[in-house]
């Protein structure tokens, strides 16, 4: 790969750098192999990406707006500070981007199932949302601790005609759910297609959920100009697999000016066992399909990952993203639930948006920054979801009653 | 010639199929694992497969699944596994010893250790479930130097085009997954087994071993019939799991229920004896 551009990966074995491939069972390899040259041929087909536009526009709202956020720019007395509106999208949040992407790949395929794993449920519903608009047959795989802290997003999957499956294997999050959906695929190779909920697994996956989520960073670059006549300066997303993230990212990666900053979940502390932050805390290890780095024991033995926000709540992360970091272009910071918990309420006070615990992540890191950098300097933070599912979980950790 | 290629050839000779028991190393305990393996080819198993325990088996079904889980539990892990296959050795020079699993626990050791640990232990073979060829060098490659097999597995979904990717490089035998699916889980129909054992043994001279639903002595019989080998797993590590008490711990006969059964899956394989 060559260091004169960031963007030009994955090489033809999905490999970013040392970082991603296909690690996956025979079975599935030649489904996978598949699922590639349907992609290629796909967006090379003029049909296709008239559909998608046409789905981005009407279905989900796109594009959505990149707001200027004043009162907390005022209150934060430094930086100017927008945000990239995913929270508005059709279904709360910006995992319908690659699922309407891929969902029109299945129909493409001729497939008539899908399936997805979940974590905070926000990419359970646009999978079952998008399977509902397709008439296909949705099965989500979601962890039974994530089932009970996300209640309203499995009532929801279920309104949606989705069957919801409860995860009870190992520490019954995000992770466990991953390998149920990859034990359903491999059984039904012929009829199911996998609609992977962030930039991991195995390859084309990173390389497809980057491109259908990269339409973020393309409005954000055109929005800008439109409003301030320039690049931003910093860009700031959460990262748990990282698929905001690198869809805000990736269109910037080769604008040398413009620093990066991904937000990784700390939980209790990257002093303790109970986070999520895998760049911080993890090694380079092979799990789901791809290298990359993991939070992982001497013995290569996968640990549980802790966040407060369950879509964060991962012990692994994209394989670009390991690369972006080893290449020293995008900084890997991290943010404590408490610190999360904090910005939740002040965007709430400040904006009167209840943003997700996950974006509240990505806001704890403006916040540290914003008030040193100068009125000038302008940040853009992806605002991935909206908080209305986290309203639970925060009234517990705040000690409120609803 | 290595242990895998004179069990084969042997067994070629006596005109049957071979007989290929999988365990996972430490379940439920190092103890009784080791109980087990031990006395396998007493109970007439040909080749051991022992799986090496992982936190994320997404190949495998709720039986192998959860032996890891307990195997874990018990401390198991990379260390242990090749303790087991150093004091098997100890009594045992013969029967192949092939180990089962997936890369990041043997990743994590460092590969080429792994690989000289392995062989020195007296392993013989590599099945590495999410490793396919596209993959498979950076372990296949100092695997082989240390005179260990890494055995390539062939599926339903292994088409005339894919399988001479899987075949190239691959030794010692060929591990045909009879059904797409986890382990443990649907049974495939002898005549779907045969045409593709025809169709493999069509690309390659190496030997066609065939796992994945096979449960009962019947079946372990009619597999025998057209394949090199029949693999049992889960149903062997369902036996171990409803053997164990409340707390997990083996309860007595557990072993000798184990061992039984696997006798009669022997019998069956050898009932199965080619022309």
């Amino acid at each position: 790969m060559s260091l004169n551009s960031y963007r030009t990966g994955p090489d033809e074995k999905g490999h970013f750098g040392k970082f991603g491939g296909r690690y996956v069972s025979e079975t599935l390899m030649p489904l996978v192999h598949q699922v590639e040259k349907a992609y290629r041929d796909a967006i090379k087909d003029p049909d296709y990406l008239a559909e998608l536009d046409e789905l981005n526009r009407q279905y989900i709202g796109r594009p959505n707006p990149l707001y200027y956020a004043e009162r907390l720019t005022e209150h934060l007395g430094g930086a100017k500070i927008y945000m990239k509106r995913e929270d508005l999208n059709h279904t709360g949040a910006h995992k319908i981007n690659h699922a309407i992407g891929q969902v029109l790949l299945a129909k493409r395929m001729g497939k008539t199932r899908v399936i997805a794993e979940t974590g905070a449920g926000q990419h359970g519903v646009a999978t079952a949302t998008v399977a509902a608009r397709f008439g296909l047959e949705c099965t989500v795989f979601m962890g039974a601790v994530d089932i009970e802290r996300q209640k309203p997003n499995v009532f929801r999957m279920k309104l949606l005609g989705a069957e919801v499956k409860p995860v009870t294997s190992g520490s019954a999050t995000l992770k466990d759910a991953m390998n149920d959906a990859l034990r359903d695929w491999v059984t039904n190779v012929h009829d199911t297609f996998y609609i992977i909920g962030t930039v991991a697994g195995p390859h084309p996956y990173p390389m497809l959920v980057r491109d259908f989520q990269s339409i973020i960073g393309r409005e954000t670059r055109e929005q800008l100009q439109a409003q301030e006549g320039r690049l931003p300066d910093s860009l700031v997303a959460c990262v748990g697999g990282g698929s905001n993230a690198m869809g805000l990212f990736h269109p910037f990666l080769d604008d040398p000016d413009v620093k990066m900053y991904a937000v990784e979940a700390s939980g209790h502390g990257l002093d303790t066992d109970k986070h999520a932050a895998s760049i911080a805390g993890g090694t380079p290890g092979v799990l789901h399909g791809n290298r990359t780095y993991l939070l992982q024991n001497a013995d290569g033995q996968i640990t549980e990952a802790h966040s407060i926000s369950a879509g964060l709540d991962y012990p692994g992360i994209g394989p670009e993203h390991v690369w972006l970091h080893e290449a020293g272009r995008v900084n890997y910071v991290s943010a404590t639930d408490d610190e999360a918990l904090e910005a939740f309420q002040l965007l709430c006070r400040t904006e009167g948006i209840i943003p997700a615990l996950e974006s509240s992540h990505a806001l704890a890191q403006v916040m540290r920054m914003a008030p040193d950098l100068p009125k000038d300097h302008i940040i853009v933070m992806n605002l991935s979801g909206r908080g209305d599912k986290d309203i639970f979980t925060v009234a517990d950790a705040l000690g409120a009653e609803i | 010639m290595s242990r895998l290629t004179s069990c084969f050839e042997r067994l070629a000779g006596e005109k049957r199929a071979a007989f290929v028991t999988f365990v996972t190393a430490c379940d439920p305990t190092f103890d009784a694992s080791m109980e087990i393996v031990r006395g396998l080819p007493r109970a007439g198993a040909d080749i051991i497969e022992l799986g090496m325990p992982f936190t994320d088996p997404s190949a495998d079904g709720p039986a192998i699944d959860k032996a890891a889980q307990r195997a874990l539990k018990a401390g198991g892990n990379m260390q242990r596994t090749l303790e087991i296959v150093r004091e098997f050795r100890k009594t045992d020079d013969s029967t192949p010893m092939v180990l089962m699993g997936y890369f990041n626990p043997i990743y994590a050791y460092g590969t080429e250790k792994f690989c000289a640990d392995a062989a020195a232990a007296g392993v013989d073979g590599l099945i590495i479930v999410d490793l396919p060829p596209e993959e498979d060098e950076e372990l296949r490659l100092p695997a082989n130097a240390a005179g260990i097999d890494v055995i390539r597995l062939a599926t339903p979904t292994s088409d005339d085009a894919r399988l001479p990717t899987v075949l190239d490089g691959a030794s010692g035998f060929v591990y045909y997954v009879a059904v797409a699916g986890v382990t443990g889980g649907k049974s495939a129909t002898a005549d779907d087994i045969e045409s593709a054992v025809m169709r493999i043994k069509s690309h390659t001279d190496l030997p066609v071993a065939v796992g994945f639903g096979i449960r009962t002595p019947e079946q372990a019989e009619a597999i025998a019939r057209v394949a090199d080998g029949a693999v049992v797993g889960s149903a062997i590590v369902s036996l171990i799991e409803s053997g164990l008490d409340d707390s997990h711990m083996p309860k007595s006969g557990m072993v000798k229920d184990v061992l039984d059964f696997t006798g009669k899956l022997a019998e069956g394989v050898r009932a199965g004896t080619k022309g």
